[in-house]
């Protein structure tokens, strides 16, 4: 908590000084704001940034996956399809170059078995079946001679086709292995077929090698999904896949799927002529490791450029702030001046009207005094008891009036704390004109005051309320010429407020002034030496009290500035009088 | 010697007057402008001691008037308020400038000094 204070900048807790001008601003809310914007404006473009680079990265990786997965699906189908169809085209070959007879003999079919072990390997053994579909002729490491294929389905589909090759299975041997064979036309319209068990060891060596990334898999399924050559991890041969069987397809294809241990792309071929796919199985998770590993990277660097991003905003955010609090500091400090030193200027200026009041009772007293001493100096005779008497009752009251006049002045002056009382507002209006009544009769100015009888009074601090009306007064008479016309009126404009009006018939405010009046250091009388700052303080006084100040005029036919003051709620003088 | 004294205090120039008188020195009061033309018409006052204000009428109008009535006539302008500007006005325009309350001794010295550059 302790390095939380200290870290907090001055403006959190608020303008400690500056009286009735500290809140301008609401600085914890502009501060708030300020990080929110900044924030939004740097981090979310950083961030969509970041997500769709994400996004166009994983995409192009996937792409370039599904791609390879394609291209090496293609290049196993052709190995295998090249495979089975070199060794069909040797049988072909030794079926159509060797005579049906020579063929029968287990001498020449073993030197043939030979030789095709030694040019294209994988040839277990070599048969030749007749029309009838016995075995007439074997060679190889069973006992297989005289067995009826005639049922067989591969015996009746070499028949029909021509040719065949089976998928994997054990047979007779219990070995994995497959079957092709081929059909060959005798002279005589008959035909026999040659029959050769190849061994699936070439085909597995072929899928074993292959450069698979990704914990890849290449493996052959027939077309009830049996896996016909072993598996890394989808079971071993003859057991059934666990992934679906792919449909038809004359080309590679390439798709993504998703199980349980996740997401896996899955490459297929059929292979031509055969019952056999082929399929490469990889698994996204490894293919994707790189991305993963960029991915941590790009989320790290994220992170840091908003932690290093939000740093420097809240720093520039409270920096700015808080040079706003500052200046804003010391523009109310100079404005609760400036209010103190108009005080002080008003009671200056009413001080010298008040001294030419003041003075012309005292000179009666003096003349008075002087001439009740040159009676008995110079008069012929004493002067009668009555006469002195008069004379005494004239300097009694003019004593009396020159202590009416400091009283009133001293009421005003008096008046320097902030002290919340009922005041009249007819009684504080009277008790400002009555400083101004000498200054009227001298420029024959016309005073009038409308005032209700049983206007209420409302809940205010006299001497400011005293200073407004002062200020208002005051410009009203500058504005007019001698002779002019000033009316006060005292009314209430709705039952919860109540107002003051000074209106004057003196020269007016442009309108274009207007709205500009009540700022700071707008003068009108700047050569007069006026200072801008009169009704920008008696503006600012009206808001301390809970008021509003209006103004309206007409250029040429015065100006009527009204205060209005909203009534206490439940006011009903249960407020004791201090002042 | 004949003074007038104009002022809207009427007990300030009636007491004022009646001191001179009793002086030996011959004075009248007016407290507005228009009683004060008549009586300079009416008399041949040496010199009239003006108040700087009054009701609707500044000393230096009323000294303008006064003057085209009488024109070898002296001023002293009498004033409660002691500005700048009545001064400058007062000393510009007028024999002498006295700020009330005023001693009897220091009124009839500007008095008669008022009187003699007159003569002199």
């Amino acid at each position: 908590m302790g390095l939380l204070n200290r870290l907090r900048p001055e403006f959190w807790n608020g303008a400690a000084e500056g009286g009735p001008y500290r809140s301008l601003f609401n600085y914890r809310r502009l501060w708030r704001l300020s990080v929110v914007l900044l924030a939004a404006v740097c981090l979310t473009p950083l961030c969509i940034m970041t997500v769709i680079d994400f996004g166009v990265t994983k995409r192009a990786l996937t792409q370039e996956n599904l791609h390879r997965t394609t291209i090496t699906t293609t290049n196993t189908r052709r190995t295998l399809s090249y495979f089975l169809d070199e060794r069909l085209a040797a049988l072909n070959f030794a079926a159509r170059s060797e005579v049906y007879d020579s063929l029968a003999k287990p001498e020449r079919l073993a030197s043939l078995l030979k030789d095709l072990k030694a040019a294209f390997g994988g040839f277990m053994d070599l048969g030749v079946i007749d029309a009838s579909g016995r075995q007439i002729a074997y060679v190889g490491p069973y006992d297989l001679l005289g067995i009826d294929y005639s049922s067989q389905e591969w015996f009746k589909s070499t028949v029909d086709a021509g040719h065949f090759i089976s998928d994997v299975y054990l047979g007779f041997r219990n070995v994995p292995h497959m079957v092709i064979s081929v059909r060959a036309d005798l002279p005589d319209g008959g035909f026999f077929v040659l029959r050769a068990a190849v061994d699936t060891q070439r085909i597995n060596d072929i899928l074993a090698n292959l450069d698979l990334s990704g914990s890849g898999d290449a493996f052959l399924v027939n077309h009830d999904g049996v896996l016909q050559t072993v598996s890394r991890s989808h079971g071993s041969v003859f057991e059934r896949l666990s992934l679906p069987v792919p449909p038809h397809a004359d080309r590679s294809e390439v798709y993504e799927s998703a199980t349980a241990e996740g997401g896996l792309i899955i490459g297929y071929a059929y292979i031509e002529r055969t019952p056999l796919i082929l399929m490469v199985v990889k698994r996204q998770a490894e293919l994707m490791k790189p991305w993963y590993a960029m991915r941590l990277d790009l989320v790290g660097f994220l992170g840091v450029s908003i932690c290093i991003i939000l740093v420097v905003i809240l720093g520039v955010a409270t920096y700015m702030v808080e040079k706003i609090f500052v200046a804003d500091q010391t523009r109310a400090k100079t404005l609760q001046q400036m209010e103190h030193t108009n005080r002080m200027a008003t009671i200056g200026r009413l001080a010298a009207g008040v001294a030419h009041e003041i003075n012309n009772p005292l000179a009666i007293i003096n003349e008075k005094a002087g001439l009740v001493k040159d009676l008995v100096l110079y008069g012929q005779e004493m002067p009668t008891p009555e006469r002195l008497s008069a004379l005494v009752d004239s300097i009694l009251a003019s004593v009396e009036r020159a202590g009416t006049i400091t009283k009133r002045l001293l009421t005003f002056a008096r008046h320097q704390d902030v002290h919340i009382e009922p005041v009249s507002l007819a009684k504080a209006a009277e008790e400002v004109l009555s400083f101004l009544t000498k200054e009227a009769e001298y420029r024959r100015i016309q005073v009038d005051v409308e005032a209700a009888t049983d206007l209420p009074s409302v809940e205010s601090d006299r001497g400011k309320l005293q200073q407004i009306l002062l200020n208002l007064v005051n410009n009203a008479f500058q504005a007019m010429d001698d002779g002019g016309h000033l009316i006060l009126r005292v009314f209430t404009p709705s039952p919860e407020t109540v107002a003051v009006s000074v209106a004057d018939n003196g020269c007016g405010i442009p309108a274009a002034d207007v709205k500009r009046i009540f700022e700071p250091f707008f003068s009108t009388k700047k050569k007069k030496g006026g200072t801008g700052l009169g009704l920008s303080i008696t503006y600012g006084l009206v808001q301390e009290l809970g008021g509003t100040l209006t103004v309206e005029s007409e250029l040429g036919h015065g100006a009527t500035f009204t205060v209005t003051f909203p009534l206490v709620k439940g006011e009903t003088g249960e407020h004791s009088v201090r002042g | 010697m004949n003074i007038l004294f104009v002022d809207d205090e009427s007990e300030l120039v009636s007491a004022l007057a009646e001191r001179l008188n009793l002086r030996g020195i011959k004075a009248d009061y007016a407290t507005d402008g228009e009683t004060a033309a008549e009586k300079v018409r009416a008399n041949a006052y040496d010199l009239a001691v003006l108040d700087m204000k009054m009701p609707g009428l500044s000393g230096l109008d009323l000294k303008k008037k006064l003057q085209r009535l009488r024109p070898g006539m002296r001023f002293i302008f009498m004033t409660g308020h002691g500005s700048e500007e009545d001064f400058r006005a007062g000393s510009s325009e007028a024999a002498g400038y006295l700020v009330k309350p005023v001693r009897i001794e220091d009124l009839l010295a500007a008095i008669n000094q008022a009187l003699a550059a007159g003569q002199g």
